[in-house]
Parts: C-alpha cells; sequence; structure tokens
C-alpha cells in the first residue's frame, strides 16, 4: 500500500497540489500589468522578475526555460502570458513552450492592446474565466510518486545541520522509495561533499556529473573572488555562520547535504530543465534561497521543504514553502512563519525519526490543499530567476 | 520544557567516528559536560567556554589531524588541543570555498 494525496489531475498527465491561474510576465517591463491582472483575480499569482531583455546567449536561454517551465508546472490551472511586445523573449515564444503542457494558455501583448490600461483590462477577464473554469475542478486521490518536492534552506544556523536537515532527508526518503521524487540543490553549500554525494550515485556517469558539478560551482566562486576589491567579500561563510559555530564550508555543507537523506542520486539536472524520471536529483543552482526554489519549481516540484534555523517568512507564488526549525527558540519567535518546530528533537520532546515522519505527513497534508503559513500571509519572495555571468 | 535541565550540560556526538561534540547549550570552562553518544553518555570537562552550537574535542587532537564531525573532515587543526578545548576557525583550517 503506497501513501496517496488528493491533487489535480492535468491533462498532460501530470498532477498539481493547488489548482491557481499563473499570470507570467515575458519581460520584466510587463511585471507590473501582470501584478495589476493578479490583484483583479484574488487566487491567481503573478510572477515580478528583472529578466526577458538585453540579455544575450546561455543567460537568455536560462531565462527563457525557466520562464517556460515555471508555466508548466502543474499546480497552475491556466497561465496568461503578458508581454510588452518588443522584448528579446518574446511572449509568443514563452506561450509556445507552455503550450505542450495543455492547460488554459491566453497571451496579452501591452503593444497590442494601445496601453497598460487595456492590457490590464483584457488579462484581468482572461484570467477570471479561467479561474472559473479551475474552480470546477475537484481534488482527486493519487499516489504519493506523483509528487515531487525541492529541498531548499535559508537562515541556516548549527540546528539546521544536526536536526532540520536531517529530519528532513528522513521524510525525503520516504517519499522517494515510495516513487516520488526529490531534489537537493545549493551547489555552493555542498562543497566538500562531493565524494559522499558521488557514492551515492545510481551509476558512474551520474557520480563523475556529481563531482563535475561541485567542482565547477567551486571554480566559478575562485573566479568570482579573484578582483575583489573588497577582501572581506571573499569567504562562502558567512559572519552569521561563524557566529552560529560553523567553522567551516564543509561543515556547513555536510550539514546542508542531510536533507537529501540517503536515497541513491538519479542524475544531474540543469537550471530550467526537468527530469526525465523520478527519483532523488541534484539541481545545478547556486545556494540562493529564491534561486533555488525558482530552479525547483521549473524542475516540476509541487512543495518546497524549507528548514531555516535563524527564521525566514519568504514562499513561494502559486507552490507551497513548508517552512521547519530545528532551533525551538526560532519556533517561538517565529511561529506565524514556521510551519513545523523540529526544535522538539532538541529539547528530547520528539526523536529525529519521529520528526521525520511529522514532515512527511505534512507534506501529504499541503499536498492535499491545507495551505502552508507562508501562503496565507502571501509570502512570494523566492521567485527569482537564476543569471550567468 | 523537563529536559532543559539535562540540556543545560551537555554535548551531542552526531558520529560515533567524530572527534568533536556540539553543545547543546551554552557550556562554561571548568564544567563537567555529559557527551551524548547514540548508544552511551559520557563526560568531558570544559578547558574553555563554549557557546551553544559550537564544537568541543571529545579527544586529544594533534596539530594537522583531521577534525571529525558526521563522520567526516570538516578541516584540519592549526595546533594540537586537548579534550574539551573550544574548536572553531581559530584554530582549525580548511582552504575549500575561502578563496
Amino acid at each position: 500500500m503506497t501513501d496517496t494525496f488528493m491533487g489535480f489531475r492535468r491533462k498532460n498527465g501530470t498532477v498539481g497540489v493547488r489548482n491557481q491561474i499563473a499570470i507570467i510576465p515575458s519581460v520584466f517591463c510587463s511585471a507590473k500589468v501582470a501584478e495589476r491582472i493578479a490583484y483583479q483575480v484574488p487566487g491567481s499569482v503573478y510572477f515580478r522578475h528583472p529578466v526577458g531583455c538585453s540579455q544575450v546567449g546561455e543567460d537568455l536561454e536560462v531565462t527563457a526555460k525557466t520562464l517556460i517551465a515555471i508555466g508548466k508546472n502543474p499546480n497552475f490551472a491556466g497561465v496568461v502570458v503578458v508581454g510588452l511586445g518588443c522584448e528579446r523573449f518574446s511572449p509568443y515564444e514563452l506561450a509556445e513552450g507552455i503550450a505542450p503542457a495543455n492547460k488554459m494558455l491566453e497571451t496579452v501583448v501591452i503593444q497590442s492592446e494601445g496601453d497598460s490600461l487595456a492590457a490590464i483590462q483584457k488579462g484581468s477577464k482572461i484570467a477570471r474565466e479561467m479561474q472559473q473554469i479551475a474552480s470546477r475542478q475537484v481534488r482527486e486521490e493519487f499516489p504519493v510518486s506523483e509528487l515531487m518536492i525541492g529541498l531548499n534552506c535559508g537562515g541556516s544556523d548549527m540546528t539546521s545541520g544536526l536536526i532540520a536537515n536531517p529530519a528532513l532527508g528522513i521524510a525525503s526518503d520516504k517519499l522517494v522509495s515510495q516513487g516520488g521524487s526529490s531534489i537537493l540543490s545549493e551547489i555552493t553549500e555542498l562543497i566538500g561533499t562531493e565524494d559522499i554525494l558521488a557514492r551515492r550515485a545510481i551509476n558512474e556517469e551520474v557520480a563523475e556529473n556529481i563531482r563535475e558539478t561541485i567542482y565547477r560551482t567551486e571554480e566559478k566562486l575562485r573566479r568570482q573572488t579573484q578582483n575583489s576589491s573588497n577582501k572581506d567579500r571573499t569567504h562562502l561563510i558567512s559572519t552569521g555562520n561563524y557566529a552560529g559555530g560553523l567553522s567551516s564550508v564543509v561543515e556547513k555543507s555536510l550539514g546542508s547535504m542531510k536533507k537529501s537523506g540517503s536515497a541513491p542520486f538519479s542524475g544531474v539536472i540543469q537550471y530550467g530543465h526537468q527530469p526525465d524520471q523520478k527519483g532523488l536529483f541534484l539541481l545545478d543552482s547556486p545556494g540562493h534561497d529564491g534561486e533555488v526554489s525558482t530552479g525547483e519549481a521549473a524542475a516540476g516540484a509541487q512543495i518546497i521543504l524549507f528548514p531555516t534555523g535563524r527564521g525566514t517568512p519568504t514562499g513561494f507564488p502559486g507552490v507551497p514553502v513548508i517552512k521547519i526549525t530545528g532551533n525551538p527558540k526560532t519556533y517561538t519567535k517565529m511561529r506565524e512563519n514556521i510551519d513545523i518546530n523540529a526544535g522538539q528533537v532538541l529539547t528530547g520532546d520528539k526523536s529525529l525519526e519521529q520528526m521525520g515522519h511529522e514532515i512527511y505527513q505534512e507534506i501529504l497534508e499541503v499536498a492535499s490543499g491545507k495551505h502552508v503559513k507562508a501562503e496565507v500571509l502571501g509570502h512570494d519572495e523566492q521567485f527569482c530567476v537564476t543569471r550567468l555571468p | 520544557m523537563e529536559n532543559t535541565i539535562n540540556l543545560q550540560k551537555a554535548a551531542l556526538v552526531i558520529d560515533p567516528s567524530d572527534n568533536v561534540a556540539v553543545a547543546l547549550t551554552d557550556l562554561k570552562k571548568g564544567e563537567e559536560c555529559i557527551l551524548r553518544f547514540n548508544d552511551r553518555e559520557e563526560k568531558a570537562v570544559l578547558l574553555e567556554d563554549i557557546t551553544f552550537g559550537h564544537k568541543l574535542a571529545i579527544f586529544d587532537i594533534e596539530k594537522d589531524e583531521s577534525v571529525l564531525k558526521y563522520g567526516e573532515e570538516i578541516g584540519k587543526m592549526m595546533v594540537s588541543v586537548q579534550k574539551g578545548s573550544y574548536i572553531h576557525n581559530h584554530n582549525m583550517y580548511c582552504e575549500r570555498g575561502m578563496k
């Protein structure tokens, strides 16, 4: 008997845990129009970003792939693409990219409509209609193998590596063992763990890919810090990390890695790409909270799991972010932002195993419709498309 | 929070092969603290103050010897230290991600 959850069936065979309308600008110039459309239709979500024009090469390509992939994420019942009309990443290309997902999809272009007010009006009518159609869809039961979770963390302290991350690892293992998917990322915070992670690869090719991905990130950081005019900007480990008791990047990485439990790695995926099978994957992204969540949502993750020792309130549009803290003091202070108090392990009230099980149960509840605190409070800061130098 | 008293002088040894423990609360120089292993408890006397979340040596560790936490090397010692000493970036080093 595998565990199940109640989700929304999509025509392309994927399953959403939310049923919202996404308003996606193809370029930063149409961001406000997209935002205003979403304001007219509460329940829809918009994706503000600073990209889509004046970019070239792989940097533009990653932007294009990511925006398309966000539109295809199964949590969205429909998408309204909002373009300006002269941008380098055309709104029509964005819509064409999303089209194979076979969901409700319309494009509004400001320069074609006349002005921003006309575009807001047209987009709002479209979104209103989509939302009414989506509102008639009911949840159905699916096996947890249809779930993909993104693993991320931010505002870490020593309780993250000690408690919250290992507890999340137990939950992740439980999902993966039942055929579900999980994504580990934050490559900058995995430096030093390459051989440990590579040992968990399903074959030598994946092992080599894991090592290469981490070495490449380390080399890129070395180049970036070489010409820094401020000597204090060269350390990858932050002042707060040192104050919290972390003495090296490797120590931080070992704690970060614990989020992925002990399941085997099925592969490495590039930013803006989706895995072609189920299982545990490594996503190539720097360890920026927003860029990681965005890459994971683009990979198809319907839920993000987010341990935070020091506490952060951030969320993601249309993709629930479950906050976990291993620090009981942080939970007490940030009760309105944190969903799970894994600090109960530190106080001796629960075992790590019990905590892992509790996180897993919360994943199923959230997948079935329970709103996380970040969703209820409207936090959506984590949408940030990664940039290439 | 019945366990607070028990936590006050404890440090956790995460992996059996580790040579450091993580302080579960602020520890004071001269105090005796409980070292919590997965399967047993031992004791150590603190040679220095150690803040919550920071590390102490649970054996004598020689200069250039590996510092082991999570069963893995997180750096090497710059100097030799005795059991009960505070271990942080003032006396251990790790080249990765630093330049």
